[in-house]
């Protein structure tokens, strides 16, 4: 059995790339291995800032022999074939091949080819190569002399060594004019130079111990978390653990050895996310804590790449300068925003885009404040609060502190606000609204900070979706799939009870609020349902829309609009004595006035607007833009109810909820995501229940009757106006029982109609006090009556109109059921 | 490599520098003299971005004076100037040991490494004004960036072949390293034991002050808007004209205004994204004449 070590040393690797490269690697080497019918026992692999290792045991030395039969073509075939055949299989007469004889396709050629193994050796010096070659790094570079046409070898660094023994000897190869060897090197300072190694356990004995090279991960991990557990016992501090700079700095060092640093403790006064932030992402230290007060420490961990010959002195002094350096600028930062008002920041924000389409993040904001404030009032929270943390909501972005660390928004924001004397709550909010980031962060409960984190989503996600960027397949660089589950989260944490309809519909019109277009649309709201209002007045309003829109950008516009606005103030201020005389009247006042307006313009512009036709298309352009206007915000609502509902799907399946009860719940179309929930938690507790399963049953029993009947003619019944199912109509919707045949009808047919008709009551009180259990243990007891109704009454009568009664009463049942679920997207 | 042994500190900021040019000259490097115009760092001088591009060899190295004007601070900032030194090294091709001679250069200013931790920590330096862009590391020094070191991949937008290895030192940050030095204006410029020693600030901090009040208060925007147009304009006709090098020269030119009309504030976002587009266009397009003028002149 042979024993494999390749390493691949080069220039130092990105601490972000190791472990892939790593994995990718070892991977590569076995697949290769395999693929040329190596197998082997085992493969271990490691990686460091300058070198990836793989080491494979229990190989052949060479691959087996097989043998191979190939088909050829027919005896007698073109010369071409037969020559082609030969090519192939590595023959050089027809002689070599033997001719097989079969029933049906008459004799033809067979080569029998003898494969024999190959060498592991051979198998290796061509592998890896190509390995090299065809190896995926997220960014790779050219360099060298040879560098000097397209095509040559890529790495992530320039490639210095390549290492590959088997069983001690040399696997000769070449990649671009590097020559494998047997050479390695360890540590820049520490390491001795190149030196030769025969094997895994001579090159890991040589390099962990003279070499000062760890050389796994896992190892260099380990050295440091026990050495900053050691030095901090040792100073009475805390770590402030941080996985993910731990894996960093294993990547940073090949002979890991911790120091501790002292910090200027006169910076304590800096908030502590700067200073654990500013240590973290520009020096990549460590923050510790007072061990016995539990607050950040005046000190700091490095992890070095060398065991210094002072002990550490000049490096922990070294860096403590850069760590001052740093934080004396965070600290001219802090004082700086520290003197500038919140409000005069937030002022600010009305010259930065937020998403060019979409405004400015001062208009951003503007919207969030009013959307909050009206939220707040659904969830016992201070509407003036809630506007207030909105306003204030985005103000340190255009901090210098956040400027520097854009991962302290909000954080900053909340001390600016608490310098600056702003309730808790308000400070709270503007840290709080961006939670929850992700599924694990917690979701905030104040309700201040819940209204303005439930708005800021909600405006960012309605405007992405007006503008169509939403999130495709794996690309959602808006992270709006993540504001979407915080929605969720938040709603139902909050428990806030709301149409989440009403609110994108809310949102999408506040996010036009200052185009034209739906000025006028939003001004001619209050007449839509307006009793007095026949099509004429409708018509002129139009009209008056179209020219307020026209007029907007002449000087004359002003005037008008003012005018225009008070008589639809004055509508709306006293509805009750709405004249439609009135309204016309004040309507031809402004046409009349705008049209003498135009009498004023130039003669070039009265060309191109020419009143009466402008009158004409206008307001039919205008009514098609309020339709096409009015059909965008329906679909808009639609399509971002359906991804919240995905997202609300996945939070109840993570809680364990049945997938079916889930959908069952959704057919209803609610879109009060409370109310969904207690829905779906009610049905998968009631469904377990005895009463459950006779719930279940029936609507079964009844729902199989129904789709199995043809559809009747709708001869002789009235339609039902609302079935009130989502469900798949199926015979006998949309017909209404008839009392008078019931009564003619077998006394199972009556008690059927009679129990309906008394839980259809049953039912009214429960369902508007959301107790679901109680609605269903109520269309529970129809268990019974429909089961006699199955014994002792057949539907499918020969007369038309009584078949067409029952089904309709089936058809009844199941619409009383659905007002819980829609039972037919329930298993089992 | 073996460990290598430090040489004692160097005396003073020049004697560092000379250090290093000493050094580098040692290593086969043409000793530039600074480019005799206002760049913004040491890259830019053409005997980097130009002399990157095209087949032919090429090893250099120079301090280059870098202005950034945004960046002054009228001498109050200990660590923040808008007129400083960098130390500007180009091997093309990067021979193999690069590193290791970079390593030893800081040997040469006294930079122990059995005392001081020195690290290559990832950083792709890209410079969009002239479309260049490459893989290479800051170099720490005890948790300080002491280098910038950079394999150019491309330059002008074009890939380059062969590939340069490129080393940036920011000569005063690294002096106040190897000094111990917390104030930029305390280094020692020339040797303190001399008849007359100078300090930094002996030579810079008044030029700094003058400069601020210059860079932030005193220039003319308009005019400087004139003197973009114009230096526009010609770099455009000199590339006409098939003369990348001057061409190259104006775009230098219309860059420095750029960055003193920007530390005006005087311009809106969208303006400013407009100025850069125009300063990349110049110089990109003189860089790609000289790189096609060099291919041309090699074969």
């Amino acid at each position: 059995m042979a024993d494999l070590l390749l390493e691949i040393f080069c220039e130092e690797i990105p601490a972000r790339m190791q472990a892939k490269a790593e994995a990718d690697l070892g991977k590569a080497l076995g697949d290769a291995l395999k693929g040329a019918g190596l197998g082997f026992d085992a493969l271990e692999t490691a990686s460091g800032p300058r070198r990836l290792s793989v080491h494979v045991t229990g190989l052949p030395v060479k691959s087996a022999d097989v043998a191979e039969e190939r088909k050829g073509p027919k005896v007698g075939s073109p010369e071409q074939a037969i020559a082609g055949f030969l090519k192939g299989a590595g023959l050089t007469s027809i002689d070599q091949a033997e001719v097989r004889s079969d029933p049906k396709k008459g004799d033809f050629y067979v080569a029998m080819l003898d494969r024999p193994g190959r060498l592991t050796a051979d198998v290796v010096a061509e592998a890896v190569p190509a390995i090299i070659r065809g190896f995926h790094w997220p960014k790779s570079m050219r360099w060298g002399p040879n560098s000097t046409s397209e095509g040559e070898l890529r790495w992530v660094r320039p490639l210095q060594r390549i290492l590959c023994v088997l069983d001690g000897a040399i696997v000769p190869f070449d990649v671009d004019g590097l020559a494998s060897g047997n050479e390695t090197e360890g540590h820049r300072v520490h390491g001795r130079g190149p030196f030769t190694v025969t094997g895994w356990a001579d090159y890991s004995k040589q390099l962990e111990g003279e070499g000062h090279v760890r050389l796994t991960r896992d190892a260099r991990r380990d050295v440091i978390a026990k050495g900053i557990a050691d030095v901090c016992a040792k100073a009475g501090l805390t770590w402030v653990e941080d996985a993910g700079l731990l894996e960093e700095v294993t990547g940073l060092a090949e002979w890991p050895v911790v120091v501790l640093g002292d910090m200027d403790p006169d910076f304590l006064d800096l908030p502590p996310e700067v200073i654990t932030l500013s240590m973290r992402t520009h020096q990549k230290y460590f923050a510790v804590n007072d061990a016995r007060s539990g607050k950040l420490a005046p000190h700091f961990i490095v992890v070095a790449n060398i065991d210094a010959a002072d002990g550490g002195v000049k490096i922990a002094e070294g860096n403590a300068r850069v760590l001052s350096a740093r934080l004396s600028d965070a600290r001219f930062f802090w004082e700086k925003d520290k003197a500038t008002p919140l409000d005069e920041m937030a002022k600010k924000l009305s010259t930065i885009a937020f998403k060019e389409e979409l405004g400015s993040l001062g208009d951003k904001v503007e919207r969030v404040a009013e959307m909050a404030e009206w939220l707040a009032e659904k969830i016992d929270a201070q509407a003036k609060l809630a506007r207030r943390a909105s306003e204030l909501s985005k103000a340190d972005l255009v901090s210098e502190m956040v400027g520097e660390f854009p991962e302290l928004q909000g954080v900053m924001g909340r001390y600016y606000a608490l310098e600056a004397g702003e309730p808790e709550s308000v400070a709270d909010a503007i840290r709080d609204h961006y939670k929850p980031q992700g599924p694990s962060d917690a979701v905030p409960t104040d309700p201040v900070s819940v209204a303005v984190a439930l708005a800021d989503k909600l405006d960012t996600l309605v405007g992405f979706w007006a503008i169509d960027e939403k999130p495709t397949g794996s690309k959602d660089p808006f992270a709006l799939r993540r504001a979407a589950l915080g929605v969720v989260r938040l709603a139902l944490e909050s428990g806030i009870r709301q149409s989440l309809g009403q609110v994108i519909r809310g949102a999408y019109l506040s996010l036009y609020k200052n185009s034209d277009i739906f000025e006028v649309g939003l001004n001619l709201e209050p007449f839509y349902d307006e009793p007095h209002m026949d099509g004429r007045v409708f018509d002129e309003w139009l009209h008056a829309g179209v020219w307020a829109i026209f007029f907007k950008y002449s000087p004359e516009y002003a005037a008008v609009r003012e005018e225009f606005l008070s008589i639809r103030e004055g509508v709306s201020c006293s509805e009750e004595q709405i004249n439609a005389v009135e309204i016309v009247e004040g309507i031809g006042r402004i046409v009349s006035r705008l049209d003498l307006a135009l009498m004023d313009m130039s003669d070039e512009a009265r060309k191109q607007f020419d009143p009466v036709q402008l009158n004409k298309i206008q307001t039919e352009q205008l009514r098609a833009v309020l339709v096409e206007a009015d059909y965008a915000i329906v679909t808009l609502v639609n399509d971002l109810l359906s991804f919240f509902a995905d997202r609300l799907k996945q939070v109840l399946r993570d809680q364990g909820q049945r997938h079916d009860l889930i959908d069952a719940v959704f057919a209803l179309g609610e879109d009060d995501l409370v109310l969904i929930t207690r829905r779906v938690e009610a049905l998968g507790a009631f469904l377990d229940t005895e009463d459950g399963k006779d719930l279940l049953a029936l609507y079964k029993r009844a729902s199989n009757i129904l789709a199995k009947s043809v559809p009747l003619p709708s001869q002789g019944t009235r339609p039902q106006k609302d079935s009130g199912s989502p469900a798949k109509a199926g015979a006998g919707a949309g017909l209404v029982v008839d009392a008078d045949l019931i009564k003619k009808g077998p006394k199972e047919e009556q008690a059927l109609y009679a129990a309906l008709s008394n839980v259809g009551e049953a039912i009214v009180a429960p369902l508007k006090a959301e107790d679901f259990a109680g609605a269903m243990a109520e269309l529970a007891r129809l268990r019974a009556p429909v089961d006699a109704f199955f014994e002792g009454v057949m539907v499918n009568d020969d007369d038309p109109a009584v078949r067409a009664n029952r089904l309709a009463l089936l058809s009844d049942v199941r619409a009383n059921l659905h007002k819980v679920a829609d039972f037919s997207l329930i298993e089992g | 490599m073996p460990a290598p042994k430090a040489q004692p500190k160097p005396k003073s900021f020049q004697d560092l520098i000379l250090t290093l040019q000493a050094y580098w000259a040692e290593q086969g490097c043409a000793i530039l003299q600074p480019y005799d115009m206002e760049v913004g760092a040491g890259t830019l001088h053409p005997g980097t971005v130009l002399r990157a591009l095209g087949p032919k060899n090429w090893r250099a190295a120079y301090v280059q004076p870098s202005r950034r004007p945004k960046d002054a601070r009228y001498g109050e900032n200990p660590n923040r100037l808008g007129h400083y030194y960098q130390f500007q090294v180009i091997l093309k091709p990067n021979p193999a040991n690069l590193q290791d001679l970079y390593l030893t250069s800081l040997y040469k200013i006294g930079i122990d490494p059995m005392v001081h931790d020195i690290r290559f920590v990832e950083d792709d330096w890209e410079n969009p004004t002239v479309g260049a862009w490459g893989l290479g590391w800051e170099v720490w020094c005890d948790g300080m960036e002491v280098s910038q070191y950079t394999y150019f991949q491309q330059v002008g937008g074009l890939d380059v072949f062969p590939v340069s290895g490129e080393l940036t030192y920011g000569l005063e940050r690294l002096a106040m390293y190897v000094f111990g030095v917390d104030n930029v204006y305390d280094l020692p410029f020339n040797d303190p034991d001399s008849a007359v020693p100078l300090t930094y600030g002996d030579v810079f901090l008044e030029n700094e002050r003058q400069q601020s009040a210059f860079n932030f208060e005193h220039s003319d925007v308009e005019m400087l808007k004139r003197w973009f147009a114009d230096c526009e304009s010609q770099s455009n006709a000199l590339r006409d004209a098939g003369k990348p090098l001057p061409a190259y020269d104006y775009a230098l030119k219309a860059s420095h205004t750029f960055n003193l009309i920007d530390a005006r504030g005087a311009i809106s976002p969208t303006e400013r994204q407009a100025y850069i587009a125009r300063v990349r266009d110049l110089a990109r397009g003189a860089a790609a004449q000289w790189a096609e003028q060099e291919e041309a002149r090699a074969s």
